[in-house]
Formats: structure tokens, C-alpha cells, sequence
């Protein structure tokens, strides 16, 4: 575990020595990667294995993610029951929040970077002290408000208080400060209007930050369960979330339909994981990105 | 829309586009977020049972009574209230130490130079941060149960492993217990300790620490999150500059001393991002509960979130349900004020250490709205 540079480059007359505690340092190092790694990546082999197994080999062997008997009779049962109903609403419910947050996170991002008017500051502000509410702390109310809305158990109520974000929105205002302005300035000369100037010279430059934003809204819709269980009820509007959640619950000690859990975890991270590895790059500089800078 | 004319009029424009581009975020924020805090806080101080609209005229104010109903009167509510606290808090005491020491293992090890499989080593470890809690909940049910993935491991070394979901017992009282003080997790503690009680919770059950149960929900945060702050970690390290390093090099530098000397002061910002991502995620505790124990066994796994959420929407009391959420709110900002103070820069001015409370607290929220999510 070193972040030393001294390594290998040192001018230090005692080389052999000190390449040998080197190596067995590399070897070391490597070694607590491994461990690490199988650490994190074990679980889910153990989840996809056990997924194909029957019930009794599940639980009969519960470390060996092999199966004795291959099956897909969990996957079966899953489709013949409500969960292609969930993946429908979940994919509606993270299609629209997606296209609606993009959309309206960088219409604000971009007006606070850009435009100079009355009240921008305010507006900044208002929407920074927002960040400081605690996510948990708005469950109860968010119910309150749904109910008096009339909108609780619709889609409307399920996707409209998802569809912005003020974290996405500094991603974006973030990104607008940092492109040069003489772009806009010319479509300005040329006499275009504001939106068109955002909508056909900004935004097409903006595809780093949008990709960004468009997954980090994606993986946070459809992984997200306390909002779609204060702002629904009904077995039709249960999405992939709250509807395993009411598989797994009662799990509680007892035993049993390993494989039919395990499987619609699997069916449920699998859009996740493509999107994961298609992305990768963009998520791991994403995640640390969108700091509210002042 | 094209402008017509320039000049004085684009100011007008632009004040207009300002308000129509913003006007969405505001509606939705001010409609979602704003407006259902203040009609929850409206909820705390009346009478609402949870019959018809809380605005309506039939609901009266009640003043402060459901807080010191909650937080004064000899009740199952109070006793319930303390007991999640008493979770939540060796819950916290417990995640935010191991999974910031994890990251920061993780990361330095990933930060070596020349490192073969680095994305593959890093995709591996922050994979599950991008994975949703349910998925994770149901893997760990399976690897935990009674006759799971790790009790048969334990049983290859020998040991019985407990039934991780259905065990009550607090650790702390079972590592009393085996130095002679109680009479054993099961059995009453001793009686200096039982018979005083604070919030209707004796000292004794105070002293209960995390039990088995939690511990599996503990576990499991703390392998979901050590890869998100892991990534906050390397991002740290790598803007410290190579030339610290060469200069610590040529100075004859051990590693240790380098890691004590250089790396870890200059990762001090990082680690402050990381101890209050972990801090005000940690007391929001709630998909986990929810999904593997619903408070149980023994309402050993309640935290305040889970509390305050069964309270008003199971048992349709509105006014403690959320008078909870305003007291788990302003525990919240304790904590952050609390630790913004301990670890603040004394380099600062105290203008510039203004507002530090209230950055932190953004900081703790804007990607981090549950543990398990996406830091």
C-alpha cells in the first residue's frame, strides 16, 4: 500500500535490497486487490448462479455458485407473474424523469451560467438551499402533498416531483461556465433568439456533461424505492423497486424461493450493469463531479 | 423566438428567458420539496388524524404537544423513538469509521504507480454503488440466512454461525457479558444499570450496542459504499502533485512518513467530503430496513427514517410521524455542525468558515440521498 514515487526511481545506492522489499510490496499490494476483488465480485456470481438453481439445491449449497441441475424455472415463474408489469412501469417512470431532467436541468443550468437577469442570484441561492433537505426528512410530506394533489397512485405523481434535481442542475451550469462564449455571441450576431441558441448551439457541445447527467438520472429513477412507496399503493403501479421489495419482505430468517428472489434481482440490475459498463468512463468522473462551486 | 430588435430590449429578453429556462426547476422544487415541508410542519403542530386534507378547517393547532408527547411522555412511541436513535447512532458509529478507512485502503492501493487491472480493479469495487439497494437486499438475505452462503463458510472453520436475521442480542452486551458483567445477553443486566432509564430506554438497553441483526445491514452499507468514496479518494489524490513526492523522495522520505506526512494532510479536504457524505447518509438509514427487517427482531434494526414512516403511514400517527422527521432533521444538522466545527480549517478566516455548515449539509445531500445510492 504505498503512494510513495520513490519506487524504482530512487537515486539511493542500496538497489538491490531495497527492489526486493519493492517486489514483495507490489506482490502484497496485488494481493489485497484480489481479495478485494473476489470479495466484491462474489456475491453477485453466487446471485446469478443461485438464480438458475432449484429451490432445495439453493439452499442445500449455498456457497457453490454452480447448480447441481440447471434451471430457469425461477425466471419462468417470474415472467408468468407481475414482474414484466413492473419492468414496464419502470422503464415509463425512468424514461420520462430521464428526459425530463436533462431537459430541464440544462434550460436552468444553462440561464444561471448565461444570461444576465433580475433575480438570478436569488434564484441561485434558493436553488442551492434546496440541496441542504435531507432526503429522508421529505418521505411524509412528499406523501401529504401527492395525496392533496390527487395525484397519488398515477404516473403523474410518480414521475412530476422526480422530474428535476438542483445536483443536476450545477452539473450543468457547472459545464456551461467553463465553455468559451464566442460561439453564442455569433449565433447572437446572426440574430437567433435565446432558446434557439441554447437548443442548437449550446446543447449540441454539452454531450459530455449531458451523458453524465442523463445516467446519473436513470440509475437514480429506476433504483429508487422510498418515493415510489409514499407516492403509490395499487398492485398496477408497482414498479420493479417496490415490487420486489414486497417479494423479498417476510424473507424475514425463514428460508425459501431463493432462486425466484436472486432472478429478479438479476432481471432488475441487468439494465444497470449495461448501461455500467457502456458508460463506465463517464459514471466514475461523473459521480465525482457536480460539486456546488461558489 | 427571434428578437426583433437589440439593444435595450435584450436585457428584457434575457430576463424573461431567465425566468421561463429556470421556471420549471423552481415549480417542481417549490411544489415537491419546499411546499410539502411546510405543510409537514403544519402537520407537527395540529391535530390531523389523517381524516380528509390536513388544511382543512377542522384541524387545529396544537402548539409543540406531539414533540413532548414524543420526546416527554411515558410512552410506547417515546420508548420506540429512543430505541431507533439508540440504532441508528452505533449503526453510524460503526459504518462511517470502517467504510471511510476501506475507501481510503482501496484507493491507495489503486493509486500505486504502474498498477496493472486498475479499471478492473475499480469497476469491481464500485459496481455495487450504482446497483439498486432491492438487488442488493435480496443478495444479502440469501447470503446471511441461516442456512447461507456464510454460515457455510463459518461452518468450514468450524464455527456455528448465528441466525444472522433473527438474532436480537446486542453485541455489546454479549461482549459484557463474556467479562462478567450482566448475566448474559438474554438475562437482565445488572441492576445500577437497569434501574434508571432514560427516554423510557434503561441504561442498560442503551448500552446494548449494534444487534447481530444490524450487523448484517451494517455489512452490507459498508460494502456497497466504501467503492463510491473510494472514487471521492482518488480523485483527491491524484491533484496532489507529483513534485511533493519527488521533493519527499529526494529528502529521503519512508513511505509511512510520506503517507503520514504528505498524503494524508493533503487529502484532508476529500476526507472532510467523505466523513459528511457518510455522516448525514447514515442517519437517513431506510431502503435497507425496509426491505430486509422492517425494525425486526426485537425492533433492534428500527432506525428514526423507518420509525417516522411506519408511524404516520401504518399506524396514521401523522403528528409524531412527523414530528420525528423534524427531530432525525435536526439531529442531522447537529451532527454536521458538530463535525464542520471538529474538523475545520484553522487556517481560515472566520468569514470564509461561514457558511461551512451549510455547504457541508448540501455537500451531504446533492448525491447521496440514501446509503446505497450514488455518492
Amino acid at each position: 500500500m504505498s503512494t510513495s514515487t520513490s519506487t524504482g526511481s530512487s537515486p539511493v545506492a542500496l538497489r538491490r535490497p531495497h527492489a526486493t522489499r519493492t517486489a514483495i510490496l507490489k506482490a502484497l499490494g496485488y494481493t489485497a486487490l484480489v481479495v478485494f476483488a473476489l470479495l466484491y465480485l462474489f456475491p453477485f456470481v453466487i446471485q446469478v448462479g443461485t438464480s438458475f438453481k432449484t429451490d432445495a439445491d439453493a439452499t442445500g449449497n449455498p456457497l457453490n455458485p454452480i447448480p447441481e441441475t440447471f434451471t430457469t424455472a425461477a425466471y419462468q415463474s417470474l415472467f408468468q407473474q407481475d414482474l414484466p408489469l413492473w419492468f414496464r412501469n419502470s422503464v415509463i417512470v425512468s424514461v420520462f424523469v430521464t428526459a425530463g431532467r436533462v431537459f430541464f436541468d440544462s434550460l436552468a443550468g444553462y440561464a444561471l451560467a448565461r444570461l444576465k437577469f433580475r433575480g438570478r442570484g436569488a434564484v441561485t441561492i434558493a436553488i442551492v438551499a434546496t440541496m441542504a433537505v435531507p432526503g429522508v426528512v421529505l418521505l411524509i410530506p412528499k406523501f401529504l402533498i401527492i395525496k392533496q394533489f390527487g395525484i397519488y397512485d398515477t404516473y403523474t405523481g410518480m414521475i412530476v416531483p422526480l422530474l428535476a434535481d438542483a445536483a443536476g442542475v450545477f452539473i450543468m451550469k457547472n459545464f456551461f461556465e467553463g465553455i468559451p462564449v464566442s460561439l453564442e455571441e455569433a449565433a447572437k450576431l446572426d440574430g437567433a433568439g435565446v432558446f434557439r441558441t441554447f437548443w442548437s448551439v449550446v446543447l449540441p457541445i454539452a454531450k459530455p456533461a449531458l451523458i453524465t447527467i442523463t445516467i446519473i438520472a436513470f440509475q437514480s429513477s429506476w433504483n429508487e424505492l422510498p418515493h415510489f412507496l409514499v407516492s403509490r399503493q395499487s398492485p398496477e403501479t408497482n414498479t420493479l423497486t417496490t415490487g420486489i421489495a414486497g417479494l423479498l419482505t417476510g424473507a424475514l430468517g425463514s428460508g425459501n424461493r431463493y432462486p425466484l428472489k436472486l432472478a429478479a434481482a438479476v432481471i432488475m440490475t441487468i439494465p444497470i450493469a449495461l448501461m455500467f459498463f457502456a458508460f463506465q468512463r463517464h459514471i466514475i468522473s461523473g459521480s465525482t463531479e457536480g460539486a456546488v462551486k461558489e | 423566438m427571434p428578437s426583433r430588435t437589440r439593444g435595450s430590449s435584450t436585457r428584457s429578453a434575457e430576463t424573461r428567458s431567465g425566468w421561463l429556462f429556470t421556471a420549471p426547476v423552481i415549480v417542481v422544487l417549490g411544489l415537491f420539496l419546499v411546499l410539502p415541508i411546510l405543510v409537514a410542519l403544519w402537520v407537527s403542530v395540529s391535530d390531523w388524524t389523517g381524516r380528509g386534507s390536513p388544511l382543512s378547517s377542522s384541524v387545529s393547532f396544537v402548539g409543540a404537544e406531539n414533540y413532548r408527547q414524543l420526546l416527554t411522555e411515558d410512552t410506547l412511541t417515546r420508548s420506540d423513538f429512543a430505541t431507533s436513535l439508540r440504532n441508528n447512532f452505533y449503526y453510524v458509529l460503526m459504518v462511517v469509521p470502517i467504510q471511510t478507512v476501506l475507501a481510503l485502503a482501496l484507493a491507495l492501493l489503486l493509486n500505486q504507480r504502474r498498477l496493472k487491472g486498475r479499471s478492473f480493479f475499480r469497476t469491481a469495487y464500485y459496481f455495487p454503488s450504482v446497483t439498486s439497494s432491492v438487488a442488493i437486499a435480496s443478495v444479502f438475505l440469501f447470503l446471511f440466512a441461516g442456512g447461507g452462503s456464510i454460515n457455510a463458510l463459518l461452518a468450514f472453520f468450524g464455527i456455528d454461525g448465528p441466525q444472522w436475521f433473527a438474532d436480537p442480542r446486542g453485541v455489546l452486551h454479549m461482549a459484557l457479558g463474556a467479562v462478567g458483567i450482566g448475566n448474559g445477553p438474554d438475562a437482565p443486566g445488572p441492576e445500577a444499570l437497569t434501574s434508571r432509564d432514560f427516554m423510557g430506554l434503561t441504561w442498560w438497553d442503551w448500552l446494548a450496542g449494534p444487534s447481530v441483526a444490524m450487523l448484517t445491514i451494517i455489512f452490507l452499507v459498508i460494502w456497497v459504499s466504501a467503492g463510491g468514496y473510494m472514487l471521492l479518494f482518488l480523485a483527491g489524490l491524484q491533484n496532489i502533485s507529483a513534485d511533493v513526492y519527488e521533493a519527499a523522495a529526494i529528502d529521503g522520505s519512508s513511505r509511512w512518513r510520506t503517507m503520514r506526512a504528505i498524503t494524508v494532510p493533503l487529502l484532508r479536504p476529500t476526507l472532510f467530503t467523505v466523513l459528511t457524505l457518510g455522516l448525514i447518509g447514515t442517519w437517513q438509514v431506510f431502503d435497507q430496513v425496509y426491505v430486509m427487517s422492517k425494525g425486526q427482531p426485537g425492533k433492534t434494526t428500527l432506525t428514526p427514517a423507518f420509525l417516522s414512516y411506519d408511524q404516520s403511514i401504518n399506524n396514521g400517527e401523522w403528528g409524531t410521524g412527523t414530528a420525528m422527521s423534524f427531530v432525525l432533521f435536526a439531529i442531522i444538522i447537529g451532527f454536521t455542525a458538530v463535525q464542520t466545527f471538529a474538523l475545520r480549517d484553522r487556517d481560515r478566516t472566520p468569514r470564509e468558515r461561514r457558511g461551512a455548515l451549510g455547504r457541508a449539509l448540501r455537500l451531504g445531500n446533492q448525491r447521496n440521498p440514501r446509503a446505497g445510492g450514488m455518492p
